[in-house]
């Protein structure tokens, strides 16, 4: 189902033509009210009028998550703070959160796009969603849920965690749409199975999944046990939240990027160079109806590509396809956004702990696991195993305190960990997407 | 009257103890006592050897992440009770002990228990007091 038949349908020209008038409006509010876009703007020697069209995006400078990082926390706002009723906060590299802002009208648009994400998805007045998103600084559970409000939908606020009682509720409650990580989704599928609930029995009838990467074999793993159709939301805080991008039941072919509201880009990581159509590299962002927190030409640093063939939903906004990677070191693991810099300053905070480790992620069943090597040096070191048991304990614990991700932590000898031309290789993901 | 032990940690991993051996072997180490204990992944093996400079170089030279410490050796008589009553002796005089290992002299007639106290020269103390014999790291090594 289309939710805005108008705006989701518009002739490419009339998309446009809104897109350019927008963007337009947008870099003239960040120039006047962001001193960082000013600054910007003006060392790239681009005024808001040279913006006359829509290919005059690229004379922008990018803005990179470090950027967002440098003006933390409210720096890159563009209205005044009591203009603002939200703020939402993902990881970033140092344990400083990435902060947005959202005004009431953010909001609004947000539920909008949510609405048109959850319709997309197969989604109605009617429906029970059963919304297993976390709830909190992290946009996934309350964006799902303005979303299924504004669609008319009744949404279960159950968030994530105590699957055993998920279960129980999806059950008795009778939900026809799940929305979760993948990974969790096909958590909820075992213990289901351990308690000898069969979801061929629920009433699901598809699922929208989103906020860490997956692929086209998880999707058939899904469906097979979860009997539902998978399909693939994308989002991002710095953006908006889910509901960037959301994959149409009917096609199951790639993501629709609300282009009324975004304006999608595909780069060279290395160059910065934009890639043609169709190419793969990574995608960039210009939001150009946010007011609170507008970002220009935002780097995901997700990699994926583009495709503008007409869609048989009916929908004329572009497709992205799957995002297939990261042109940096992020992991994601259980749907929280970890970057080894992170584990590197827990462990530089700690006396006697040296900096020397590597992250190893790998997928038992059907959750992510991340084990820490941290190498044992001289100053850690005790002959007594229980002092050594307390060190791995308390670095989990820290790494639980300032990432929010549990890790299991295992000391190795020194010089373990393989170092490739001097430089430790840092990441082992094992995980078989 | 104090030992010097040294400690080594060792991943589980298959041949690193046979590495620690191979090094103090090609030092010209000769290792007196051992005990090796172990978590889920990670273990320690402490020693005592004739040469504990020699053999703390040599491994820290291969890498090994190498710790000395203190331990007490005393000689316990080769009869029923023998080390009962070293042990309550220092359970009486308050002193923990955090772990312990044995070998056997050649002689045969006598064992020596290597032991780590929490509080070393109380232990010392009162095992001299009770008429034990405490062994010298110096005379240990030549055993």
């Amino acid at each position: 189902m289309i939710y805005d038949m108008e705006f989701e349908t518009l002739p490419r020209e009339a998309l446009e033509a809104i897109q350019l008038r927008r963007l337009q409006a947008v870099v003239e509010r960040v120039y006047a009210t962001v001193p960082f876009y000013r600054k910007r703007l003006d060392e790239a020697g681009v005024k808001p009028k040279d913006v006359k069209s829509l290919d005059d995006l690229q004379r922008l400078p990018f803005t990179s998550k470090k950027d967002l990082r440098d003006n933390y926390p409210f720096g890159m706002f563009s209205v005044p703070m009591e203009n603002v009723v939200r703020i939402h906060a993902s990881s970033g590299t140092t344990g400083k959160p990435t902060v947005v802002g959202y005004t009431a009208r953010d909001i609004s648009t947000w539920a909008e796009l949510m609405a048109r994400s959850l319709a997309a998805g197969g989604a109605g007045r009617g429906d029970i969603i059963h919304n297993a998103y976390g709830y909190g600084l992290f946009t996934g559970g309350l964006g799902v849920h303005y979303g299924a409000e504004r669609l008319g939908a009744s949404v279960i606020p159950i968030s994530g965690g105590n699957t055993k009682r998920q279960v129980l509720i999806m059950k008795d409650f009778g939900a026809t749409i799940l929305t979760c990580t993948p990974s969790f989704a096909l958590h909820l599928a075992e213990v289901a199975e351990e308690m000898g609930v069969q979801f061929g029995q629920l009433r699901f009838k598809s699922g929208i999944f989103g906020a860490e990467p997956w692929s086209e074999k998880m999707r058939g793993e899904i469906e097979r046990k979860l009997h539902l159709v998978a399909l693939d939301i994308y989002g991002l805080s710095e953006v908006m939240g889910p509901g960037v991008a959301m994959e149409c039941i009917e096609a199951k072919q790639g993501l629709h990027i609300f282009e009324d509201h975004f304006i999608p880009e595909i780069i060279d990581p290395e160059t910065e160079k934009t890639l043609p159509y169709g190419e793969r590299g990574e995608l960039v962002f210009t939001t150009i109806s946010k007011e609170a927190f507008p970002v220009i030409r935002y780097r995901t640093r997700d990699i994926t590509s583009l495709n503008r063939e007409p869609c048989v939903c009916g929908r004329t906004h572009i497709r992205m396809n799957r995002v297939s990677g990261r042109s940096d070191d992020m992991l994601i693991i259980r749907g929280v956004n970890v970057f080894p810099s992170q584990i590197e300053s827990v462990l530089m905070e700690m006396e006697g702990v040296e900096p020397h480790y590597q992250l190893i992620v790998d997928r038992e069943g059907s959750l992510d696991t991340l084990t820490v090597e941290v190498e044992v040096g001289e100053a850690a070191f005790s002959d007594e195993i229980k002092e050594l048991q307390n060190v791995e304990q308390k670095i989990a614990k820290n790494i639980k305190e300032y990432l929010g991700v549990s890790a299991k932590v295992k000391l190795v000898e020194p010089k373990t960990i393989a170092r490739s031309e001097g430089k430790a290789q840092r990441v082992i993901d094992n995980r078989k997407l | 009257m104090r030992t010097e032990q040294i400690s080594v940690f060792l991943e589980n991993r298959a041949g690193r103890l046979a590495e620690v051996t191979r090094v103090l072997a090609e030092a010209g180490v000769n290792i007196r006592a051992l005990s090796l204990a172990d978590s889920s992944d990670f273990g320690i093996l402490r020693l005592i050897v004739d040469k504990n400079d020699v053999a703390e170089v040599a491994l820290k030279e291969q890498g090994f992440t190498v710790h000395k410490t203190h331990v007490v050796a005393v000689e316990v008589e080769d009869r029923p009770g023998g080390l009962h009553t070293i042990l309550q002796t220092l359970n009486e005089a308050g002193v923990n002990v955090a772990y312990m290992y044995a070998f056997v002299q050649h002689s045969g007639e006598k064992a020596v228990i290597i032991l780590r106290l929490d509080q070393p020269d109380t232990g010392l103390q009162v095992l001299n007091r009770k008429g034990f014999r405490v062994i010298e790291g110096s005379t240990l090594a030549t055993l």
